[in-house]
């Protein structure tokens, strides 16, 4: 929609747009200023900015104090793992629901998205004690599986609105070329909707890394991503502002790069392959 | 091997009768259109023959062999889709080798069939882009080469040639029945365009409202139009429809005359001149007969009337057809 | 566009995806169903027994009930409230020819990579803090006394937090669909004589219909689950001011460790959960199939 207009204005309009887009971002650029000053600093009143003393100290202690690349290697593993698990339950799910439609696969679309509606902490404990007797209960396995699940209905859906784009003939075409359903799916229709595949993953493995419910609530140590090193971080000792700040800044910083660097499959993808 | 045969088959979709009941016999070797007005049935008919539709009833015999059941890939059939339906994240190698791939053909077996059939297609130049960077005439052959590649026993194209320009057009046209030619293979076409039904059809099959209007050759159903759909049907520009008195002076409830069949200067029928279209080769001139209606005629180049002048029509009297109360031809 | 096999084909592979959600679903509800019929304490696990309606019965009489509902219910609303108003103005501006689109898009959607307790915490500390907070900083430097943002106004501040983090989803879907309509509509638009306001309100408005619709469904699913962001911040305090369903649950469960009642909350917020989705979808969920 965007149109011409004069420079004038186009100043002003940069000036504004540049000032809201700052302050939605300042409390990210704050928490990762306060976590390069010393403790002292990052109370100091009035708030310091250039006449703040910088430090590493903090990441230093936070990283000698705590298993960080334990903490990470779970996140990577779980959000990676429940994404990838994901994708091959709904890639199937995701063709019959967009190229075999029927009456009732718009309800089905509802019904799935709809089991996300259910509030996590209604199904806390009999999901708790399950865990607990199938000894899924702290195991990167199952915080695999309990996130896939979680996620599987947006997977389902954003794939279907990926999928419908593509036109049915193609893979008819498949067909006719002597295409099993196999062949079809993962020579013809994967490759053709890889974009939006991507979309899916990457916005996926973002609402698993932040997810911060299950992964505190079904893990202790062993299993722990970084929402439970956070979460142990910012409890009791509320004033140690820098290594908070650090801490959290460890914790979000692989997200926040790999959401950066991929910024146009992710703009994608946080529509929901929704709207275009 | 390419002889298809139809036995009452029948499709419908809930209670939607899309193909209410068709027999048909489809010789090996000939190329057969399917032509009808869109929404006739003709592309479900082709999509029934390809199976990417199932009958609702009836049988579908391919080569003798009942393939009524049969999944798309076991047909032995290939099919040209309207759209091309090229693999666009495959280079043009790749999608002609697609087939071949599913059949398990070995590397080298693949290659050797994909350099013959983009020789025969102009192809080899551009076998290594993607869909996306060739024109419209290109993608066409790519469509046809996937095709061939499967020496498959029939040909199916869904009006392969509706997305291209006027000119290109003509030039794919003759093409496709070149390739004909050469091939010697069974080919369905499905076209609402009548100049593709009457240039490259053997055997012309006319669908209206999913049934089948009138089957034979071009010149067969120029000359003879079983009913009056095909009469309007077939011929460019179209035959003109006469009721009233005029008719019943033939014996008939109407009577058709094609455009190029009335002569201009002298004859029974006057009129005044609407609207004349000068073409060069041909003029158009629709005149306003008294006691009968509107005419097309269809005149020589050089013939020189104008909007408001009187003429005198004179139709060949052997080129007048007649059709009784059910639109049906009275011979 | 299909045959039996093909049908079948896709009911096979739709199978898996709705077999594991069913189950995934069905059998925590129906363990918290059981539960939620039980006298069951985890202080005393050997006196469980059933106690028929007691455990819905204390819940439903409990004086933090209905301010839980109220409090889930504004939670959600002043949420969608806030970002798509503030999402659909962001949006506008970014939307006009500005520099630099592409960092600017990455500034606002940043807040979005951050997982929900390093947002709250944030909040908590390094803003909303009484003492070392920012805001308290600038109350003070204007000689203001500094407010208690999470003592006096727990459940506006947990709705800022929120907010904050959903306004990136809400402004980029917004923004996206913005992007799709054409100038040529609003310069005929223009051309008719219509000014700024109804240029917005009779075209840009209805074209943005379908994308509020999946912001206001996407967020609402997220959004009635809403507890971390509690629990990092009030802990559904003071008292009971900012406690929501799920935290009154939580605590419930944790705090006096009665898993009968909790079972009964859990039952009682999917029920307020499928009434919520009940009135989304049939309010909103035909703007979908645009």
């Amino acid at each position: 929609m965007a149109r011409a207009s004069s420079p004038r204005r186009m100043i002003l309009t940069t000036l504004a747009a540049w000032g809201v887009a700052l302050l939605i971002f300042f409390p990210v650029l704050w928490m990762i200023l306060t976590s390069f000053k010393t403790e002292a600093s990052a109370v100091a009143n009035p708030p310091e900015l250039l006449s703040a003393s910088w430090t590493l100290e903090n990441y230093a202690e936070v990283w000698a104090r705590s298993d960080y690349p334990r903490f990470f290697w779970n996140s990577v593993v779980i959000s990676i793992g429940s994404t990838l698990l994901g994708l091959a339950v709904a890639i199937p799910a995701a063709w019959a629901m967009a190229f075999v439609p029927g009456k009732r696969t718009k309800d089905l679309l509802m019904w799935m998205l709809s089991t996300k509606m259910m509030p996590a902490v209604a199904v806390m404990i009999p999901i708790y004690l399950l865990f607990q007797r199938l000894g899924l209960f702290d195991t990167k396995t199952g915080l695999i599986l309990a996130l896939m699940l979680m996620n599987l209905p947006i997977i389902t859906w954003m794939l279907y609105t990926y999928f419908k784009e593509i036109p049915g003939e193609i893979l008819e075409a498949a067909r006719m070329d002597g295409a099993g359903l196999r062949s079809e799916i993962l020579y013809v229709l994967t490759p053709m909707a890889l974009p939006g595949i991507a979309s899916t993953l990457l916005l996926n493995v973002i609402l698993a890394w932040n997810e911060a419910f299950w992964t505190i609530t079904l893990t202790t140590t062993k299993a722990a991503p970084l929402s439970a090193f956070i979460a142990s971080f910012s409890a009791p000792q509320g004033l140690f502002y820098a290594k908070l700040s650090a801490a959290s800044t460890m914790a979000i910083a692989p997200i926040l790069i790999l959401g950066w660097f991929s910024q146009k499959q992710l703009v994608r993808g946080l529509t929901f392959g929704a709207v275009k | 091997m390419g002889q298809i045969t139809l036995k009452s088959v029948r499709k419908s979709f809930g209670d939607v009768h899309v193909i209410p009941g068709v027999d048909l016999e489809i010789r090996d070797g000939e190329f057969v259109v399917f032509v009808g007005p869109s929404g006739c049935g003709k592309s479900t008919l082709l999509r029934l023959i390809a199976g990417l539709e199932d009958t609702t009833a009836g049988q579908i015999l391919i080569d003798g062999k009942d393939a009524t059941d049969l999944p798309p890939a076991r047909r032995g059939l290939a099919m040209v889709f309207q759209s091309y339906a090229l693999y666009p994240h495959m280079t043009v190698r790749k999608n002609i080798a697609f087939p071949l791939k599913m059949a398990g053909l070995s590397e080298a077996e693949q290659a050797k069939k994909v350099e013959a059939a983009a020789k025969v297609l102009n192809l080899t130049a551009y076998l290594d882009r993607r869909p996306g960077q060739l024109s419209g005439g290109q993608r066409q052959r790519v469509a046809i080469g996937r095709a061939i590649v499967r020496e498959p026993a029939a040909f199916l194209f869904d009006e392969p040639l509706s997305n291209l320009d006027a000119a290109l057009r003509v030039t794919m046209r003759q093409e496709i029945s070149e390739l004909h030619q050469a091939l010697k293979t069974t080919m369905i076409y499905v076209t609402h365009d009548q100049v593709e039904a009457m240039t490259m059809a053997d055997k012309i099959v006319v669908l209206n409202a999913g049934r089948i209007e009138q089957v034979g050759s071009p010149l067969d159903l120029y000359h003879f139009p079983d009913n009056l759909f095909v009469a309007g049907f077939i011929g460019s520009p179209k035959m003109n429809l006469i009721e009233g008195a005029e008719a019943a002076r033939h014996n008939a409830r109407t009577i058709g005359i094609r455009p190029e069949h009335i002569g201009v200067g002298s004859g029974p029928w006057e009129g005044t001149v609407q609207l004349s279209e000068h073409l060069g080769s041909d003029s158009f001139v629709k005149v306003q007969v008294d006691g009968i209606g509107v005419l097309n005629v269809r005149a020589g180049g050089e013939i020189g009337v104008h909007h408001g002048d009187r003429i005198r029509l004179n139709p060949e009297p052997d080129k007048i057809h007649r059709f009784d109360a059910d639109g049906k031809a009275i011979r | 566009m299909s045959t039996h096999s093909t049908r079948l084909a896709a009911r096979l592979m739709v199978a898996p995806s709705v077999i594991l959600l069913f189950v995934w679903m069905i059998v925590p509800l129906a363990m918290t169903l059981y539960y939620s019929f039980r006298f069951y304490r985890l202080l005393t696990p050997d006196r469980t027994r059933w106690t028929s309606f007691d455990n819905y019965t204390w819940f439903l009489n409990s004086p933090d009930f209905w301010l839980a509902i109220f409090n889930t219910l504004a939670l959600v609303g002043g949420v969608l409230v806030i970002t798509v108003v503030l999402g659909t103005l962001i949006a506008l501006l970014i939307d006009q020819p500005v520099k630099g689109q592409g960092v600017l898009r990455i500034l606002v959607i940043a807040p979005f990579f951050v997982m929900p307790p390093v947002a709250a915490s944030i909040w908590e500390n390094l803003f909303m803090h009484p003492q070392n907070g920012l805001f308290a900083a600038f109350a003070r430097g204007f000689g203001a006394q500094p407010i208690l943002f999470l003592e006096n106004y727990p459940m506006l501040s947990v709705i800022g937090i929120v907010s904050w983090e959903w306004l990136p989803f809400a402004t980029l879907i917004l923004l996206t669909a913005l992007q799709s309509l054409s100038s040529e509509q609003l310069e005929a638009a223009e051309m008719d004589g219509a000014g700024a306001v109804s240029r917005f309100r009779h075209i840009i408005l209805p074209h943005l219909t379908r994308a509020i619709t999946v912001v206001i469904l996407i967020q609402t699913i997220f959004l009635l689950g809403i507890f971390g962001e509690i629990f990092t911040t009030t802990q559904g305090g003071p008292g009971s001011a900012s406690t929501t369903l799920p935290y009154m649950i939580f605590k419930q469960a944790i705090a006096a460790k009665d898993i009968g009642r909790a079972a009964a909350g859990g039952i009682i917020a999917v029920i307020l959960a499928n009434i919520v989705a009940y009135f989304l979808m049939r309010g909103i969920g035909k703007n979908l199939d645009a």
